[in-house]
């Protein structure tokens, strides 16, 4: 049998391939490396391209099945190319008695999409997901490494309309200093 | 003894530097660490928390010590994970600790490596707190850069390495087994007990795992005596707790209360009772996989292991979710049934094909579909899943269906329609 031909056409920076070769050296195996590998790639491009498996199977040592368990079994990492602003809304107790409900109802008609749906020019995606560990604060949304937390319908607007202008606005778990940024 | 006395682990909520070296160390930090490498041994340190009864907070409740204590004396590699994988429904705690006061627990997780004799430890913080994930690391860089992890610390010559590591959405991954598969590059599922992690786990070697809030009291237990910390709390339960209070109380949050404390006083004092116009009718008191209790059954009882044991239900994590009377019984169970069943790993039969069975026959009971025999079916269901897996999973979606059914089985026996307008029975696949 052939050996598949290995593609070469990830586009990782410098850095990033830098950061996957310190991760392997850190943890105690290579294949241990792997979730924290895929990380790198998907903060760098925002979703995991197919050209990455072999890159990872070259890199790690690892089989491919190895890296498409991964990919598959966590739900996190992303195989294809997201909308612009993924808005992932939890629906689980907490939220749902504090009133997720209203909250995704109301995303769902400024939107024009339902839950699990991408807006036709690719920019919002509104997706239901299970708790997010904000149960006190909820109704919450993610949107990237943040939560926008007690949402109300004047809230939601709030959010949509600066994202919108493409302007993200400060999420309630960003309590970053000025001069820690 | 005054309420304001009992900040163990949370002294630093809700200050917005309470994440910086500087502040934690002002306040004592690292002292403790100080103390347990200028003089003690790894198997003095096991002994003070046996003394101190501390006991996992992640769920299971198991002493701590008594865990470490497992850790064969002879092995030549050993690994210690916390747990910050915090994914319980109704459970916030350990994201707070992590926030506002990521020292503490930096600083217990090494004494406690040092106390099994681990050189490299994870901390697995769950992939959805992104921004927590870069707070934890930005905190283990401090540390690295005070001397306090690495080699040789503090001259003791103790060495220790911290990995932070970032899950990727897998509910199961809190599981202290699934925790470890996923460390090792695989998918989180959990493995076959025994053996147990601490003898065999990570890499095959002793590995120990802890919540982040059992670590985090490891600091004050070394620095006041095991005596001290069992000055709060009761016999069996002594310490203190945090308690994630989600719900229309006037005052949700994370709260450090002492064990033993009665619901009632809590309710009223610290959460400040139900919002304007609504009233308590049922408390998920550990988080979402325990048994639900009615307001009468909470109302009765203190907050400690043994007094939610003999009510029928467990402390669990302490992620207590506050049900209204407004609130609709069968569709609370719908959307923790649809939790089970998306989070489900799929690896044992009566899991994966259990909770898809339980969230068909609860959505069918909300859309008023479901007939009589519908409630004897999910009661087989539960029958066929409890106990019968690798983990802990199906018996997690287990309990709520079965102390709802309980508790609340006129909301659910007034969804059945026998009309025609009913589908017929759902069929239950055993050979019809």
């Amino acid at each position: 049998m052939e050996k598949p031909v290995i593609a070469t056409d990830l586009e990782l920076t410098d850095r990033s391939r830098q950061r996957i070769a310190a991760l392997c050296a850190r943890y105690p195996t290579r294949q241990s490396a792997l979730m924290p590998c895929l990380w790198v790639i998907q903060d760098e491009h925002g979703w995991v391209p197919a050209a990455a498996v072999p890159y990872l199977v070259d890199a790690l040592g690892v089989s491919e099945a190895r890296v498409h368990e991964l990919l598959t079994f966590y739900t996190m990492f992303r195989t294809e190319k997201p909308a612009k602003y993924v808005l992932q809304v939890c629906r689980n107790i907490s939220c749902h008695l504090l009133g997720a409900r209203e909250v995704i109802a109301h995303l769902e008609k400024r939107l024009g999409i339902r839950l699990g749906e991408t807006t036709p020019d690719g920019r919002f995606a509104l997706a239901g997901v299970e708790c997010l560990g904000a149960c006190g604060h909820g109704p919450v949304l993610q949107l990237g490494k943040h939560f926008y937390e007690q949402l109300t319908p004047a809230r939601v607007d709030a959010i949509l309309e600066s994202l919108r202008r493409d302007v993200v606005p400060r999420a309630d778990t960003d309590r970053l200093f000025e001069e820690d940024r | 003894m005054s309420r304001q006395d009992c900040r163990i682990l949370s002294a630093r909520f809700g200050r917005p530097d309470g994440h910086r070296l500087a502040v934690y160390q002002a306040a004592g930090g690292y002292q403790a660490l100080r103390l347990v490498l200028a003089g003690m041994k790894p198997d003095e340190v096991i002994e003070v928390v046996k003394e101190s009864g501390l006991r996992g907070r992640g769920g299971a409740g198991f002493p701590t010590g008594a865990k470490w204590s497992f850790v064969p004396k002879t092995a030549d590699q050993v690994y210690f994970f916390v747990n910050a994988d915090e994914s319980e429904p109704g459970t916030f705690k350990d994201r707070y600790l992590l926030d506002y006061d990521p020292h503490q627990t930096i600083e217990g997780t090494i004494i406690s490596a040092f106390a099994v004799r681990a050189n490299l430890a994870f901390i697995y913080v769950r992939g959805e707190f992104g921004w927590l994930v870069d707070r934890v690391q930005r905190a283990v860089d401090e540390a690295y850069a005070a001397g306090f992890l690495g080699r040789n610390i503090l001259g003791s010559g103790y060495d220790l390495e911290m990995i932070v590591h970032k899950g990727a959405g897998a509910y199961i991954c809190g599981e202290e087994t699934g925790l470890i598969n996923s460390v090792t590059g695989t998918k989180g599922q959990p493995s076959i007990k025994p053996p147990f992690p601490a003898v065999s786990g990570f890499l095959g070697k002793p590995t120990i795992v802890n919540n982040v809030e059992t670590v985090a009291a490891v600091p004050w237990i070394m620095l006041n005596g095991a005596a001290a910390y069992r000055g709060f709390g009761t016999e069996k339960s002594p310490g203190t707790k945090l308690w994630s209070v989600s719900g229309p109380v006037r005052r949700q949050g994370v709260y450090e209360v002492p064990l033993g404390l009665p619901f009632r006083e809590f309710f009223r004092d610290d959460l400040g009772g139900m919002r304007d116009g609504e009233e308590l009718k049922a408390c998920i008191v550990g988080g979402s996989s325990v048994p639900v209790l009615t307001a009468e059954e909470i109302l009765s009882c203190t907050l400690d292991y043994e007094s939610l044991q003999q009510a029928g239900t467990m402390l669990g994590s302490g992620g207590m979710i506050i049900i209204p009377q407004s609130a609709d019984m069968v569709e609370l169970l719908k959307v923790l049934m649809h939790f089970y069943w998306d989070e489900s790993c799929g690896q044992c039969t009566p899991c994966r094909e259990g909770t898809g069975w339980l969230h068909r026959v609860t959505s069918k009971l909300l859309k008023g579909e479901a007939v009589a025999e519908d409630l004897a079916l999910l009661e087989r269901i539960c029958d066929g899943m409890a106990g019968l897996t690798i983990c802990p999973l199906a018996d997690a979606a287990v309990m709520p269906v079965r102390s709802f059914l309980k508790r609340f089985r006129g909301e659910f026996a007034a969804r059945i329609h026998e009309t025609a307008a009913a589908g017929s029975p759902t069929r239950w696949a055993r050979g019809e």
